[in-house]
């Protein structure tokens, strides 16, 4: 019988070099596993592979030189310990993500549960070419939201109190946009220059700031053969369900008009930015 | 409130070092204290003004004031608040 490697890669088992050898890729969701998984990865790598794990550049894990007399047992192993395999080829990939709010002191959103939520909606959905989510927790961006199809990077917008401010003026210093400005002793904010990073809020010593957490999105980046950085369509979204309105819209979008093999970016310069834009736009209005 | 006479019980100066040394320095003069004593720190614009303020606020500290000496440095006034 021949090998079908098309469902293979599907289930996420690499074709190596070496003939019969697969790499297995594991379902991994906002750049994290419980120590459960890994013990189990650990154990499969050890038995079935050469004893060593690969982690790709999206914060997915591969085990080498799985054979394939071996697969069904492999993923039996691995299902033992809840770890699901991944997939590659035309759909959607390995939702990641930074350890946002929970975690980090910079964190405006909750990135990992955000990540579980649209892996759930969205993980292996099959589509013309491969397409990517990630997920930044604040301006920071140490998850590089810009190289993904959809990139999603946290923010806060923020409001001045005036009964709470001591006057020390160290928002405007902390702002490095230049987009505070203190006249009369009253705090201005360039709405044309902030960029929701928060930095403000998280520095006035009385906490004179509320903040209102939501999401920058951008759409179409690359970063293979071609780099070309995502570009944010719509303005700062400060609400969840209008997020994932967003994002379908854009799937959909790029589902409805992409030919087979051809990448989001790609998508959007051949079918025209503006239509792409404005399809984006509706979902944001009418969201 | 820029004009409210606050005692200072200590002073530290961290123009002389670059972040995070800053706030190493600026940490270790406030472990000296004594709770709700209150320190000037000397500092220059840029990094040290953006970043060591925040610091300090997140270890728990009071951050009473900012006084600009319009020579490139400034001077944090901070209140030790203990655990
Ligand atoms: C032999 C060299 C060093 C050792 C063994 C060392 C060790 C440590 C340890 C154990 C801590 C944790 C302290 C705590 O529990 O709060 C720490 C914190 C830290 N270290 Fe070092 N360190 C070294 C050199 C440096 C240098 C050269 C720098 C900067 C130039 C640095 C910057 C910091 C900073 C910013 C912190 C965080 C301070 C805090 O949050 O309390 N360290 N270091
Ligand atoms: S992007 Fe922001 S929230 Fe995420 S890890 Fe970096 S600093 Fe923290
Ligand atoms: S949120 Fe960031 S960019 Fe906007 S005013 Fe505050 S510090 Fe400046
Ligand atoms: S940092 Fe806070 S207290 Fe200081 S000037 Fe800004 S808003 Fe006022």
């Amino acid at each position: 019988m021949a090998t079908d490697y098309a469902t293979l890669k599907k289930g996420g088992f690499m074709r190596q070099k070496q003939k019969n050898n697969f790499s297995l890729r594991l379902r991994v969701v906002g750049g994290q596993m419980t120590a459960q998984q890994l013990a189990k990865v650990a154990e499969v790598a050890d038995k079935f592979g050469h004893g060593y794990v690969h982690f790709t550049s999206r914060q997915g894990v591969e085990i080498p030189f799985i054979k394939l007399d071996d697969i069904d047992a492999v993923k039996d192993a691995l299902a033992e310990g809840d770890v699901k395999p991944g997939v590659c080829g035309p759909r959607v990939r390995t939702i990641t993500a930074c350890q946002g709010s929970e975690v980090c002191p910079n964190g405006c959103i909750d990135t990992e549960a955000l990540a579980v939520e649209l892996d759930a909606r969205y993980f292996g959905r099959d589509l013309p070419h491969k397409f990517k989510f990630g997920i930044t927790g604040c301006l920071n961006n140490c998850l590089k939201a810009e190289e993904n199809d959809v990139g999603i990077k946290g923010g806060v917008k923020v409001e001045w109190q005036a009964d709470k401010c001591i006057q020390c003026g160290l928002c405007e210093k902390a702002c490095r946009v230049n987009a505070i400005n203190v006249v009369d002793g009253k705090i201005e904010i360039d709405r044309s220059k902030c960029n929701y990073c928060g930095r403000c809020a998280f520095g006035c010593p009385t906490d004179a700031y509320t903040t209102t957490p939501g999401y920058v999105v951008s759409f179409g980046g690359l970063f293979g053969n071609r780099i070309s950085k995502g570009e944010a369509v719509i303005p700062f979204i400060d609400n969840h369900d209008l997020l994932l309105k967003v994002c379908d819209a854009a799937i959909q979008w790029f589902d409805d008009n992409a030919n087979p093999s051809e990448r989001f970016k790609y998508t959007i310069e051949r079918v025209g930015e503006e239509k792409f834009n404005q399809a984006i736009r509706d979902a944001y209005n009418n969201g | 409130m820029s004009d409210l006479n606050i005692e200072i019980d200590e002073e530290v100066d961290i123009t002389n070092v670059v972040c995070p040394v800053t706030f190493v320095k600026a940490k270790v003069a406030l472990e000296e204290l004594d709770d709700g004593q209150v320190l000037k720190i000397h500092l220059n614009d840029g990094e040290p003004v953006q970043n060591v303020p925040r610091s300090l606020k997140d270890e728990g500290h009071q951050i009473l004031k900012l006084i600009d000496n319009e020579d490139g440095t400034y001077d944090l006034i901070v209140r030790k608040v203990e655990e």
